[in-house]
């Protein structure tokens, strides 16, 4: 691995609970690393296997279920 | 007010620091604040006490920099006069000022620290960032102690004579996070008088900190002394042998007690409303939120102390109130939204808008708007792209409804802050171009882009594009959806006829609803029949007759008594429930149903009961009271034994009412009989809230109280014809031995076992047999599945007057369904597909609101089938369905996953 090396991370966020505490991390002006893209999902519990397994046929390097 | 974006930047720049409330003067806010991160409306407000222009009449920094015009210098407060048939006044409470007791040395030391000062030390938006620090060196503790009743169960003045009903589990719950904080061992201990964890599942919760190892002492506090030179607390105490110790501590916290405050007292005053001896509300046990004063209702810790749960319970009482006080005018202000008509865009191509928001600079001055807006132009299906100052501001609105005709979109993304707080405005300015709301997206490039990475403009511009992209693929998948609606039938069904169950078809009725009250027993009544007084000494016998008269010949109330429910079909709005009367079925149509099947009386197999006529039960004792012809002529000497059955291995719960009526079975023995020698023998004397004042009374008039040590055997036995009590002292360590003429067993509260209501409506119950609510804290008497409720002692132990309370409060829920004519629900809703379906069951099992069931068809197939009433569109169905057939609508697999390949291009 490259020193360069920038992973891409997809993320699923519940709607409920780490989606708004996404949104809050803004409001508190946390500042993190602009690697991932959340996708919001209404509940963790519709991260179907599959959607974690096309994440990274897609090419990320990692996944968070956030829920 | 509705100009402010809350971006903060006149909170950044405003040259005025002051010490912040919120964090208990921990830290500094600003003059041009917000109160916390989380407050809504999330507003900026100016504190002109601090600042300076309001001083010194020179700066208005905050009005140069606001990018939205919103700061005005000129505001003023005004007088409104407002119509209204019933006021509610939930005024709160303050906290016990230990400075008022040098005991404590609270002031002395900046580690002596008060229980709301160590909430906010412990949390993550707090001055240490969730760091548990002593304030005076800012250095791990080791140590921490916490001192309970600081200003409450003390008759000094400055204190309050009450227990304040909530320390004893905060403090539980401080020091277990404490601990959990603190990963390398912190050592916590715990000064208390009675460990009062009698709410549901606080005992549970006790025994788990026991474990955890927090230490419980039990004492009196003689003085905390600082060492000046390491800050150190030495607390002074005796334990409960009557000895003097001493033990060091790195930090105190003081477990302070509610106390009214001054502002909530002179706006009874100004009602009218009349105060009791504590200046609180003055109420009764049967109407515990009507105030003196007819149309003036109270909830809170202003009517008596108590906690989150039983806050938000009254809370709602109070509104079953109202909702029945002003059941005539019922939806009379009510006005009709005229809905647009929507264009149907199915089978056109995609039309797609971009609307890219510089939120004046939150986003724009982070990232290049300009580059975004450019780029979006270029992706597929994008037929225009605009950047907006602010999207949300009114002439934006209109402006991007006329866009979107002018330019024919079908599909709209608007790339801002989040959806959490603008879907529904930006959703309702896509309906009034006529387009289908569910045709619409956020970008969320504000809140979890521009704020986050306001340091790296290109790679916030990078991730601003893909955020965009991503938007951009899905709206062009998805499809228009129709909010269902559903009908609502306008009867409740209450079963139980219990006291609560009575309540809340009394309270129904009062609304105009009609209830059906479902009683398996030949009267109604419940265990209320067999209790003598109230806690506040109100006649049961008197105030129950008289409710049921009412209910018994109310024109909205059927009552069903020797009725079992048999079957139960349906869902909110529409329960077809089958109920049996002497050997008769017949169907009920309803909307809604409350749960109120109570609970039993243990009795107990041990301590001579059932062999001894003279060993009873607390409500044994009370209907012997009830009996006039009783006489305790002949008792010289009575004993009560608390907690038998109770928070024990088998039922690790407190049954919460046994305390307060043994003190007061107590007490009316001693009134029939002074000269009789009455003995309570108890592990924690758990008389909470207002009802130490019975306890204090118990004392006075003589009582004797005497800890037993449970860890060691009680023994009833018979000797020489007497009852034989033989136990342990707690204080003494010794065993000691009471003859008494009359036993009473405080035997507590046992839920029904295998409750067929549980598997009728598929509700849940805990490890102990009571039900399971939505949410401890916050809907503490709805279940997940909407449209049915739970009140009572089907719930948890409680006494008659929160009963009564969780009773209405489970009324006034229903009222909010059983008032609509229909229920609109939202179109985000799971759907099967049949082809695919192979009727597994996996959905069924997977869903948590009972949405989803196996249906079978004629030809014998089980077919899943979504009841769109109840779905919530969580999609676990879909997730684990093993064939596709289950989907969310909104977030089918399709819609999803083309974010997923779009993320990283």
């Amino acid at each position: 691995m490259s020193e360069g090396f920038e992973p891409k991370i997809v993320a699923f966020a519940c709607n409920w609970c780490a989606y708004s505490a996404a949104d809050l991390a803004g409001v508190s002006r946390f500042q993190y690393p602009p690697n991932m893209r959340i996708i919001r999902v209404m509940c963790s519990g519709r991260v179907n296997p599959n959607f974690i397994l096309k994440a990274f046929e897609s090419g990320a390097d990692g996944v968070l279920v956030a829920g | 007010m509705e100009k402010c974006i809350a971006c903060g930047a006149c909170s950044e720049k405003c040259p005025q620091k002051v010490s912040n409330e919120y964090d208990a003067g921990l830290n500094k806010r600003k003059s041009i604040y917000v109160k916390y991160a989380q407050a809504v409306p999330l507003k900026y407000s100016i504190d002109s006490d601090t600042c300076i222009f309001f001083k010194k009449g020179k700066c208005k920094a905050c009005e140069k920099l606001c990018p939205a015009g919103a700061v005005n210098f000129e505001d003023k407060a005004r007088e409104l006069t407002v119509n209204v048939g019933a006021v509610i006044i939930a005024p709160g409470c303050e906290v016990f000022d230990p400075v008022t007791y040098d005991v404590y040395g609270y002031g002395k030391s900046p580690n002596i620290v008060t229980s709301l000062e160590f909430e906010r030390i412990l949390a993550a938006t707090g001055p240490f960032g969730g760091h548990l620090v002593r304030p005076s060196d800012h250095k791990e503790p080791q140590k921490v102690a916490w001192i309970q009743c600081v200003g409450s169960r003390d008759i000094h003045a400055g204190s309050q004579p009450y227990c304040s009903g909530v320390c004893c589990t905060y403090a539980i719950k401080e020091a277990i996070i404490a601990k959990e904080h603190q990963k390398g061992g912190l050592d916590t201990a715990i000064f208390y008088i009675d460990l009062r964890t009698y709410g549901k599942d606080f005992e549970r919760y006790y025994n788990r900190a026991v474990d955890s190892k927090v230490r419980f002492v039990k004492s009196k506090i003689a003085g905390i002394v600082t060492d000046p030179t390491t800050q150190n607390q030495v607390i002074h105490y005796i334990d409960e042998a009557g000895r003097r110790v001493e033990e060091t501590f790195d930090m105190v916290v003081l477990s302070v007690g509610f106390k009214v405050s001054q502002e909530a007292v002179s706006l009874a005053e100004r009602l009218g409303v009349d105060l009791d001896q504590y200046s609180l509300a003055k109420t009764s046990d049967f109407q515990s939120v009507k105030t003196s004063r007819p149309g003036i209702f109270v909830c809170g810790s202003f009517q008596a102390p108590k906690d989150i749960p039983h806050s938000v319970i009254e809370a709602s009482a109070t509104a079953a109130e109202v909702e029945s006080v002003l059941a005539q005018s019922r939806g009379s202000l009510v006005k009709t939204k005229e809905v647009p008509v929507e264009k149907d865009v199915r089978g056109e191509d995609p039309r797609i808008g971009v609307f890219v928001c510089c939120c004046g600079t939150n986003i724009a001055g982070f990232l290049d708007v300009p580059l975004v807006v450019e780029y979006a132009q270029t992706l597929p299906g994008v037929v225009f792209a605009d950047k907006n100052l602010f999207s949300c501001s009114q002439d934006t609105q209109e402006k991007m409804t006329d866009i979107i005709r002018e330019k024919g979109l079908n599909r709209v993304v608007v790339a801002a802050c989040t959806p959490r707080t603008h879907e529904p405005l930006f959703q309702e300015t896509v309906l009034n171009a006529n387009i289908n709301k569910y045709l619409f997206e956020m970008a969320n490039i504000r809140n979890q882009c521009s704020w986050v990475h306001s340091n790296d403009k290109d790679a916030a511009t990078q991730k601003a594009k893909d955020l965009v992209r991503m938007a951009v693929s899905r709206v062009s998948l998805l499809e228009p959806l129709y909010d269902p609606e559903i009908s609502m039938n306008h009867a409740a069904m209450i079963i139980g006829g219990g006291l609560s169950g009575i309540t809340a078809a009394i309270n129904l009725a009062e609304q105009g609803f009609h209830a059906y009250l479902i009683e398996k027993a030949d009267v109604l009544g419940g265990n209320a029949l067999k209790i003598h007084k109230s806690w506040q000494g109100e006649d049961v016998q008197q105030r129950l007759a008289e409710m049921i008269g009412i209910a018994g010949s109310h024109k909205n109330i059927s009552v069903l008594t020797s009725t079992e429910l048999k079957k139960v079909d349906g869902f909110v709005g529409n329960f077809k429930s089958t109920v049996e009367t002497n050997g008769a079925e017949q169907v009920i149509e309803h909307g809604v149903a409350i749960i109120a099947t109570g609970a039993l009386e243990s009795k107990p197999d041990q301590y001579l009961y059932g062999t001894e006529p003279n060993v009873l039960t607390g409500l044994e004792m009370d209907s012997r009271f009830n009996d006039k012809g009783f006489s305790a002529k002949g008792i010289k000497s009575a004993v009560f034994i608390q907690c038998v059955g109770s928070r024990i291995k088998e039922r690790p719960y407190c049954s919460k009412v046994c305390c307060t009526q043994s003190v007061r079975n107590a007490l009316k023995l001693k009134e029939l009989n002074p000269d009789m020698d009455v003995f309570i023998v108890y592990r924690d004397m758990r008389t909470y809230g207002l009802r130490e004042a019975l306890y204090r009374e118990a004392r006075a008039k003589g009582v004797i109280f005497i800890r037993y040590d449970f860890e060691k055997d009680l023994v009833v036995d018979k000797d020489n014809g007497n009852i034989r009590v033989s136990f342990t002292n707690y204080a003494l360590q010794r065993r000691m031995e009471i003859k008494p003429d009359l036993l009473l067993l405080a035997t507590g509260i046992i839920p029904i076992r295998e409750n067929p209501m549980a598997s009728l409506f598929k509700v849940q119950v805990n490890d102990d047999g009571f039900f399971v609510e939505a949410h401890a804290k916050l809907r503490p008497v709805e279940f997940a599945t909407e449209g049915i409720l739970v009140a009572g002692l089907a719930h948890c132990p409680k006494p008659i007057d929160e009963s009564i309370e969780q009773a209405k409060a489970a009324a006034s829920k229903a009222s909010a369904l059983l008032s609509k004519e229909k229920i609109t629900v939202e179109g985000v809703v799971s759907r099967v597909d049949e082809a695919y379906c192979v009727g597994c069951g996996r959905c069924e099992e997977a869903c948590p609101f009972n949405a989803i069931s196996l249906e079978t068809r004629e030809n014998g197939e089980k077919i899943s089938h979504v009841r769109e009433a109840l779905c919530k569109g969580c999609g676990s169905c879909a997730a684990v369905c093993p064939t596709g057939a289950a989907s969310v609508f909104h977030f089918d697999d399709r819609e999803v996953l083309c974010m997923v390949k779009t993320a990283f291009e």
